[in-house]
């Protein structure tokens, strides 16, 4: 049954003496190559350059700050209850008088721990979160000598202070500010 | 009385002449290297080593200075002696097929002129055959030595491809031969820059040479003797360390060497195309160095094709490179004989 009209029959004709040298093949093919030469290379200098992520890309979490520099997370743990993997605990603590400026609801994160070997970036931290606290930034974990080194604590995970240090906070948001 | 005039400065200028040569054939081989993996990255769409210094004209070094620092290991099963010899075996043969070839025209000085050629003997070109066929030694030896199988395979292989080949390669040459009617090298150039070159007399013999050349450097589609999916890395697979990176180098100075005698055959070794170069009146130090230059153009342009075809074409199977060998290639080079005698007879030369 012919199904298009693209199919060619195989030659299986003996090759004359010509066609056996493969002169005129291995020429066509050099051109071929050759033409390569001028192409647009597929690779990229990587160190130099850097093919950018895609927006959507969900790479290491973020903890959100408010305007003010006040922590987002209330401790509520829904994150850690959305997370497939298992990878996120915490532990919770009650606002003190007088430590309005680092916390922004009355309670609190003391521990915030993600086990970056555990994780699979699949966001559904982000989606869970009802106090925009945690998100996913466009960089990727880097490689560790320890396992220990993959437990990121809540230090490591904190987007930096706004007013503070405002240069880090704007580069720890990336691309993450203008879709905001 | 003299009964041995040893001339001194003779013995200094050779000296010198094969110090510069040696030098040149590693700089070459190891620039060949670099431009192998270059023009392989380009010819694949990538950009091929570029960490090692500016457009990784360091990598030469990197990769030689790592094979240096490399453990060696001589296998317990092998003949030690012979597995030492046949890597020195193959640069040494590798290198000795420079001598005759002339690298630029010679220097004329008050005293006399210094020819850019370390020996214009008689048999001139028969040097380059005899020492190439010892070449198949280099890889005998090392294959036989490492007491491998694969390694016996391809040194077999090898050994059976080299012969074939140079039987053509030699027909091929005896045309050449009877235009020429010298083997001197610098004969075969001055009578090409006089006549116009070979490869417009003899462009089915340069075909019959080029491809031999291919298969006595055994590069791509010849690279039999170390197919690396059927025999692993084929002859040199026990070597490590410096003995292997003498085989791979011994590798890229014999396409270097062949390279040149191509050029010197077929298109016209030292001689500037297209101009008569005596008329310029220049320095006769400055044209040496400018026909230099151009026997090196042309050399760099054949090191490109051996490596454009390495990058194009796969690997004959082994009944396909000896009927390509023994039924077309030697029949070819026979007629092409024929046809030059033919030739030479009704012109009554």
């Amino acid at each position: 049954m012919q199904l298009t009209n693209r199919a060619k029959p195989v030659d299986r004709q003996p090759m004359t003496f010509l066609e056996s040298l493969y002169l005129w093949n291995i020429l066509k093919g050099m051109l071929i190559t050759f033409s390569h030469l001028f192409k647009r290379k597929a690779t990229i200098k990587y160190p130099e350059q850097k093919r950018s992520f895609s927006k959507v890309f969900r790479g290491l979490h973020v903890l959100n700050r408010d305007a003010e520099g006040r922590e987002n997370c209330t401790a509520c743990g829904l994150c850690a209850v959305a997370c497939p993997a298992e990878a996120i605990t915490m532990e919770a603590a009650e606002r003190l008088p007088g430590e309005e400026h680092l916390y922004r609801e009355e309670k609190y994160a003391v521990k915030y721990e993600i086990n970056m070997l555990r994780c699979i970036f699949c966001g559904l931290c982000e989606e869970a979160c009802p106090k925009d606290a945690i998100y996913l930034s466009q960089t990727f974990a880097p490689a560790n000598y320890g396992r220990k080194g993959f437990i990121y604590s809540k230090d490591e995970l904190l987007i930096p202070h706004p007013v503070n240090d405002k240069e880090a906070y704007q580069k720890a948001l990336g691309e993450k500010a203008s879709s905001n | 009385m003299y009964l041995l005039a040893i001339d001194l400065w003779f013995i200094l200028e050779k000296a010198i002449l094969i110090a510069s040569i040696i030098g040149l054939s590693f700089f070459i081989a190891m620039y060949t290297t670099l431009a192998e993996r270059k023009v392989a990255g380009w010819m694949q769409d990538r950009h091929g080593p570029n960490r090692a210094g500016p457009f990784g004209i360091f990598q030469p070094l990197a990769d030689g200075g790592k094979l240096f620092f490399k453990e060696e290991i001589i296998p317990l099963a092998a003949n030690r002696s012979l597995f030492l010899l046949g890597p020195g075996l193959a640069m040494i043969t590798s290198l000795v097929t420079s001598t005759v070839i002339p690298w630029g025209a010679p220097v004329v000085t008050a005293n006399g002129t210094i020819p850019l050629q370390v020996a214009d003997v008689d048999m001139g070109i028969l040097i380059v055959f005899s020492v190439v066929s010892i070449g198949v030694y280099g890889i005998m030896i090392g294959g036989w030595a490492s007491n491998n199988k694969f390694s016996l395979i391809a040194a077999i292989r090898g050994a059976s491809q080299m012969v074939s080949y140079e039987l053509p390669m030699g027909l091929a040459l005896i045309a050449v031969l009877f235009t020429t009617g010298s083997l001197k090298m610098s004969e075969i150039v001055a009578s090409q820059a006089a006549n116009g070159w070979h490869v417009i007399y003899q462009p089915l013999g340069f075909i019959i040479f080029f491809i031999c050349a291919l298969a006595e450097c055994n590069r791509t589609p010849f690279d039999l003797p170390e197919a690396e999916n059927e025999l692993n890395f084929g002859y040199h697979q026990e070597y490590s360390s410096m003995k292997l990176g003498f085989y791979l180098f011994a590798e890229y100075i014999n396409m270097f060497v062949s390279s040149a005698v191509i050029s010197t055959l077929y298109f016209g070794g030292y001689d500037i195309p297209f101009v008569n170069e005596a008329a310029w009146g220049l320095q006769p130090w400055l044209l040496s160095a400018i026909s230099f230059g151009v026997l090196m153009a042309k050399i760099a342009f054949f090191l490109f094709v051996f490596i454009w075809i390495r990058w194009t074409i796969p690997r004959f199977r082994y009944d396909q490179l000896m009927n390509l060998g023994w039924k077309k290639l030697i029949p070819l080079a026979l007629v092409n004989m024929i046809i030059t005698m033919a030739v030479m007879l009704w012109l009554k030369k």
